[in-house]
C-alpha cells in the first residue's frame, strides 16, 4: 500500500491508499478521483491519463517508456515531468507520491 | 440483451444464415453492400469467435487479413513499426492491369509513419487544442441554436441534410478559414473522396478525378492566399507557415486537405445522425437522458462506440510476423475492423446494446489507439455535446419515421439520409 496524492488542476487534493502493483492511473480511476480518463485502459496507447509528477518524485517514478514518450509527444501542455500515469506502478517506495492533473486530457 | 434484440436473434435471419453457411476461408467481411444493408455484423460475430485473425484470399480489394477483436486491434494499432500506415489506411480496389494511379504522389499524415507523420500531425493539432476548442465552443453553440430554431415542426425532413451536414460543415469551414457560403462544397468533396465510382455519389473514375480537380484548385487558391499573408490560425495557414509542412509537394498538401476534410466532417456528421437514430431506437435510454442530463458526456461516448463512424483502418506488414498464431507475411494487408472491436464482449459488456450510462463509456476503439489516434476527438465530442444540449432545451422528442439510408462503404459507416419528425417544441 502507498498513499498517492492526486491534485486536480484547480488544486483539489485527493489522498488515496493504492494497492501495490496497481498503476497510479488505476489508483485514481478505481477510487473515483476525477481528471484522469484512461480511454485505452492502461496500455500507453492514448494520452488521457497524463499527469505531472512532483519534481521531488521524479527519480523514484523512473523514466518514460518508449511508447509512453511517443504518445506524450502528441499530448497537450507536456512538461519535462509529464508522465502517463498508467505507466507508473505503485510500490511502497512511492508512498506519498504527488501527481497533478493537466487542465484537460486530450 | 434486450428482449427485442433476443427475439430478433432467434427469428429467421438470412444475413446471419449466409454468414454462417459460408466456408470460413471464403468469408469476405469487406463487401460494402453488407454495410449498406447493416448486415455486416454476422461476419464479424463469427470471425471474433472462430477466426479472430482471418485471411480473405479473394475480394474486390485484393487479399487481406482481418483483425476483429478489441485487444488485437489495439496491439496492431500501437505497433507502427510492424504495421505501417503507408501507403494508405483505407481499403481500395487494386488497379486494373495497365491502369495508372491518377493521383500520383498523394500523401497525408494519417498514411505516414513516424517521424514524418509526427511533425505533420503536430503542425495541424493546434487547431483542435483545448485553447482553440474554448474559442470554437460558443460559435458552434450559436450555429447549432440557429439551425435547430429553423427546423420545421410537425413536418418530415432529412436530419442528415438539415442538421448533421450543416453544423459539421460550418465548423470545418471555420477551421479551414473558408467563406461559410462554400461550406457544403466540403460535405460534397468529403463524400467524393470516400466514394467508389458507380454507386451514387460519382459514376466513373474520370468523373471523380474531375471533381478532385475543382477541389484541388479551390484549396490551391486558399494556400496561395495564406502563404503570402501573416499567419491567421486556420488549418490552411498553419500548413502554409509551419516549417514541417510549408515545403510540402502540392499532392502532399492536397492529401492532407482530404484527410482533414473527411476526418473533420464525415465522422462527426454520421455520429450526430447516429445519436438521434440510437436514442429513437432505444426510448428507455432517451428517457434516462431526459431525466438526467448529466449523462450527456457519457451518451456522447456511447454513441461514438455504438456508431463507430469509421469501420476500419488498414495497415501493411513491414516484415513477416506471427500474430495470434497466424503467419502474416511482409507487405500483406492487415485490416483492423473497429466496427467489430466495438462489439467484442470480452472487453465491452452487452456490446450490441446501446447503454448511455455504461461504467466505462470512453472505453471504445472508434478513435483508434497509438500515434494515429484521432487528432480531432475532442472537437467531435464537443460538437455532439453542444448539439444535444441545444436539442434538449427545445424538443421533447425527435421521431425517426423510416429506417435511414446507409452509406455503401466498408470505411465510412454512416447515413445518406434519415427522415425525422419533431412533433413539438417546449
Amino acid at each position: 500500500m502507498a498513499t498517492i496524492v492526486y491534485v486536480e488542476h484547480d488544486g483539489t487534493r485527493h489522498e488515496q491508499q493504492v494497492t501495490d502493483g496497481w498503476s497510479v492511473m488505476e489508483g485514481a480511476v478505481k477510487n473515483g478521483v476525477p481528471g484522469i480518463d484512461a480511454d485505452c485502459g492502461g496500455a500507453a496507447a492514448c494520452a488521457t491519463c497524463h499527469v505531472y509528477v512532483d519534481p521531488d518524485w521524479l527519480a523514484a517514478t523512473g523514466e518514460r517508456t518508449d511508447q509512453e514518450a511517443e504518445m506524450l509527444n502528441f499530448a497537450e501542455n507536456v512538461e519535462s515531468n509529464s508522465r502517463l500515469s498508467c505507466q507508473i506502478e505503485v510500490t511502497p517506495a512511492l508512498d506519498g507520491l504527488v501527481v497533478t492533473m493537466p487542465e484537460s486530457q486530450h | 440483451m434486450s428482449t427485442a434484440a433476443t427475439a430478433a436473434f432467434a427469428a429467421a435471419n438470412p444475413a446471419r444464415d449466409a454468414a454462417y453457411a459460408t466456408p470460413l476461408d471464403k468469408l469476405d467481411p469487406s463487401r460494402p453492400e453488407l454495410f449498406a444493408a447493416d448486415e455486416m455484423w454476422w461476419n464479424f460475430q463469427r470471425l471474433r469467435a472462430e477466426a479472430p485473425v482471418h485471411y480473405t484470399a479473394e475480394s474486390a480489394y485484393g487479399p487481406f487479413w482481418s483483425v476483429t477483436k478489441y485487444n488485437d486491434i489495439m496491439a496492431v494499432d500501437i505497433d507502427h513499426q510492424t504495421f505501417s500506415s503507408e501507403p494508405g489506411i483505407m481499403m481500395v480496389p487494386p488497379l486494373a492491369p495497365g491502369e495508372t494511379p491518377q493521383l500520383e504522389g498523394l500523401a497525408m499524415f494519417i498514411a505516414m509513419d513516424p517521424p514524418k507523420h509526427d511533425v505533420q500531425r503536430k503542425a495541424v493539432s493546434p487547431a483542435v487544442s483545448p485553447t482553440n476548442l474554448q474559442i470554437l465552443g460558443p460559435l458552434i453553440r450559436e450555429r447549432a441554436a440557429a439551425i435547430l430554431d429553423g427546423l420545421p415542426i410537425g413536418e418530415e425532413f432529412d436530419w442528415v441534410d438539415k442538421v448533421s451536414m450543416e453544423l459539421t460543415a460550418m465548423t470545418l469551414a471555420t477551421l479551414f478559414g473558408m467563406p461559410q457560403e462554400d461550406r457544403r462544397k466540403l460535405t460534397y468533396w468529403s463524400d467524393v473522396v470516400t466514394a467508389e465510382p458507380g454507386h451514387g455519389v460519382v459514376e466513373t473514375r474520370e468523373q471523380k478525378m474531375g471533381i478532385f480537380r475543382d477541389y484541388h484548385a479551390y484549396f490551391t487558391q486558399l494556400w496561395n492566399e495564406r502563404v503570402n499573408a501573416e499567419p491567421t490560425g486556420d488549418l490552411i495557414s498553419m500548413l502554409a507557415h509551419d516549417p514541417a509542412t510549408r515545403d510540402m509537394s502540392p499532392m502532399e498538401y492536397f492529401g492532407n486537405v482530404m484527410l482533414l476534410t473527411v476526418g473533420g466532417n464525415d465522422t462527426t456528421r454520421n455520429t450526430m445522425t447516429g445519436s438521434v437514430y440510437a436514442l429513437s431506437k432505444n426510448p428507455d435510454q432517451y428517457a434516462k437522458l431526459m431525466a438526467d442530463p448529466s449523462l450527456l458526456p457519457s451518451m456522447v461516448s456511447e454513441t461514438i462506440r455504438w456508431q463507430t463512424p469509421l469501420s476500419h483502418m488498414k495497415r501493411r506488414a513491414t516484415r513477416d510476423v506471427e500474430f495470434r498464431g497466424q503467419q502474416i507475411k511482409k507487405d500483406d494487408t492487415v485490416v483492423m475492423w473497429y466496427v467489430s472491436g466495438n462489439r467484442d464482449d470480452e472487453v465491452i459488456e452487452r456490446p450490441n446494446d446501446y447503454i448511455i450510462d455504461r461504467a466505462r463509456p470512453r472505453q471504445h476503439i472508434s478513435f483508434g489507439f497509438g500515434v494515429h489516434r484521432c487528432v480531432g476527438n475532442r472537437l467531435a465530442e464537443l460538437q455532439l455535446q453542444i448539439v444535444w444540449e441545444e436539442i434538449m432545451k427545445r424538443f421533447p422528442e425527435i421521431n425517426v419515421v423510416a429506417e435511414p439510408k446507409r452509406v455503401r462503404s466498408n470505411f465510412v459507416k454512416g447515413y445518406e439520409s434519415m427522415r425525422v419528425v419533431i412533433p413539438r417544441r417546449y
